[in-house]
This record gives structure tokens, C-alpha cells and sequence, in this order.
């Protein structure tokens, strides 16, 4: 089996949903590139998630069911596993970038009054041996 | 010995018969065998059980959620591409007061903002009343709290409490 017939009727909504998907995508992994800040390049790669990744699974389930004539709906489980699993992880990156935030914050204010810290920590080491 | 969730029996059972992409009996018996049996060993590491009422309500969400992706997906291109016009995009953080309490309405609710385009759940305060997100353009903290309110907890709300 060199080449495949597909039908028109699929063939051809199934190509666009493709491009659609492919340019989704591309746009997203732009904006993983580009954007300015780690906060805000979070949101990219959600929508080749989210849009990319549908328009690609219906297309995939128009042209199985179009070679095997009769319906072929796996590719929804694919789409509920994906939107289910990937939030999970978007949320612990996006915990920890909040975290680190805050540690570098706090070493940064303590670099600005490098005096008044490094008092405060002669202070706290000479407590608990006076007390 | 506790009862099993008859809900999440039919949606496992169901993904069983569209995973083998059939619908003969003997598929249904061992799906419907296999499915009991992973709830009750399930049920053990899991105690707590949500209570859904009006599950016809999560039909209207979806479809809302759906139709929120495609458009956060069109702003969110627009952002990346730079098609804002003249305007900055400003992003950042805003808080959502929350009336929900039930943490599978909270679990539902954090996959839907994530999910988005456009909006990250960033945190939930210890007392589960108030929520924490990254918006990517922000231009009315007031919008947003009034669209995840309304069309996202709502809903939720009515099927979890």
C-alpha cells in the first residue's frame, strides 16, 4: 500500500484542521520563545495544548473513520487525558517559579542592607550562646 | 465495605469499550468486571467521594469551557504575534474571592483556568477563599472575576454542593 485515497469529504476538513493545529502550535512555541517574561511565557505552550493538540486529534479521527469506514473516536480519550494532566503541571512549574521569585527577593533585600543583615545575623548567632 | 461510585463505574467502563473501540458483550462484562474491581481497591486509597448533583449542568459548562479555549486562544495569539494595536499588554497577578469549598469543584475549577490559554492558577489561600492567578492580558481585574464566577464556580457549585 504505497498511497491512500482518501475521500474528499475528509480529506479535505482534515487538511485544514491540520494547518489550523500546525499554526496554533507554531504561535504558541513563538510565544515560549519571545515573550518577556517567565510569567507570561507560561501561557504559550498552553494553547498548542489546548486548540493545537484538538485540531490535530479531530483531524486524526476524520481520517481513520474515513479509511475504516465506520467511526473512530479514541483520540477523544487523548484530548481528556491531555486536559486533565496538563494543568498539573503547568501548576507546579508555575508554583515553583513563584517560590523562587520570592527567595530571590529576599536575597535581594538583604544585599541591599548588607549591614543591617549581617548585624541582625551577629545578633541572632550571639543569643542562644548568651542564653 | 463501601458502595461503588456508580458514576465514575459507567465513565470507566465506557473509556474500557471506546479504548478497545468496541461494543461486544464480552468486552462490556470484563470492562464492567475490571472497572469494579479497580474502584474498590481504589476506594481504599481514596476515601473521599464527591457528591454530584445535576450533572446536566457540567454539559453547559463544557461547551462555555470550550468556546472560552478557542477565544483565549485567538487573544492569546494576538498577544504573541503582537496584533494588540498601540496599548502595552500588561500581565499579572489578580485574586478571585471563591464561594466554593468542595476541593473536586476547587480540582475542576483549577484544571479549567489552567486549561485556558490566557490564565494560570497560580495559588489557594489555606482557608479556600481566596484564589490566586497570572493573567497574560490583563485589562479588567473586574471582567475576569465576574467571567470565572459566573461561568466557571456557578455551575460547578450547583453539580459539587
Amino acid at each position: 500500500m504505497s498511497t491512500v485515497e482518501f475521500p474528499l469529504w475528509a480529506a479535505l476538513p482534515a487538511a485544514i484542521l491540520l494547518i489550523i493545529g500546525g499554526l496554533v502550535t507554531v504561535t504558541g512555541s513563538i510565544g515560549l520563545l519571545r515573550l518577556p517574561t517567565f510569567f507570561m511565557r507560561m501561557h504559550g505552550p498552553s494553547m498548542g495544548n489546548t486548540l493545537g493538540a484538538g485540531c490535530v486529534l479531530i483531524a486524526s479521527m476524520l481520517l481513520s473513520s474515513a479509511l475504516q469506514h465506520r467511526p473512530i473516536i479514541h483520540e477523544i480519550l487523548i484530548t481528556v487525558f491531555i486536559v486533565i494532566a496538563s494543568p498539573v503541571t503547568a501548576m507546579l512549574v508555575m508554583r515553583a517559579a513563584v517560590y523562587r521569585t520570592r527567595v530571590n527577593e529576599e536575597r535581594q533585600r538583604k544585599q541591599a542592607t548588607p549591614l543591617t543583615a549581617a548585624a541582625e545575623g551577629k545578633q541572632d548567632g550571639e543569643r542562644p550562646a548568651a542564653g | 465495605m463501601r458502595l461503588i461510585p456508580p458514576v465514575l463505574l459507567v465513565v470507566l467502563v465506557v473509556m474500557w469499550l471506546v479504548l478497545n473501540s468496541t461494543i461486544s458483550l464480552g468486552h462490556v462484562v470484563l470492562g464492567c468486571v475490571l472497572s469494579a474491581f479497580l474502584l474498590i481497591a481504589a476506594s481504599r486509597l481514596r476515601p473521599l467521594q464527591p457528591r454530584m448533583r445535576r450533572g446536566y449542568v457540567l454539559i453547559g459548562l463544557i461547551l462555555n469551557v470550550f468556546v472560552d479555549i478557542v477565544r483565549s486562544n485567538i487573544g492569546v495569539a494576538r498577544v504573541i504575534l503582537g496584533l494588540v494595536g498601540e496599548r502595552e499588554v500588561r500581565s499579572g497577578f489578580m485574586n478571585v474571592p471563591l464561594d466554593m469549598r468542595d476541593p473536586h469543584g476547587l480540582a475542576a475549577l483549577s484544571m479549567i483556568i489552567t486549561a485556558t490559554p490566557g490564565t494560570v492558577w497560580v495559588d489557594l489561600s489555606a482557608d479556600r477563599k481566596t484564589l490566586t492567578i497570572h493573567v497574560l492580558d490583563l485589562v479588567d481585574e473586574d471582567e475576569w472575576i465576574r467571567r470565572i464566577k459566573g461561568r466557571y464556580e456557578r455551575p460547578l457549585m450547583e453539580v459539587f454542593e
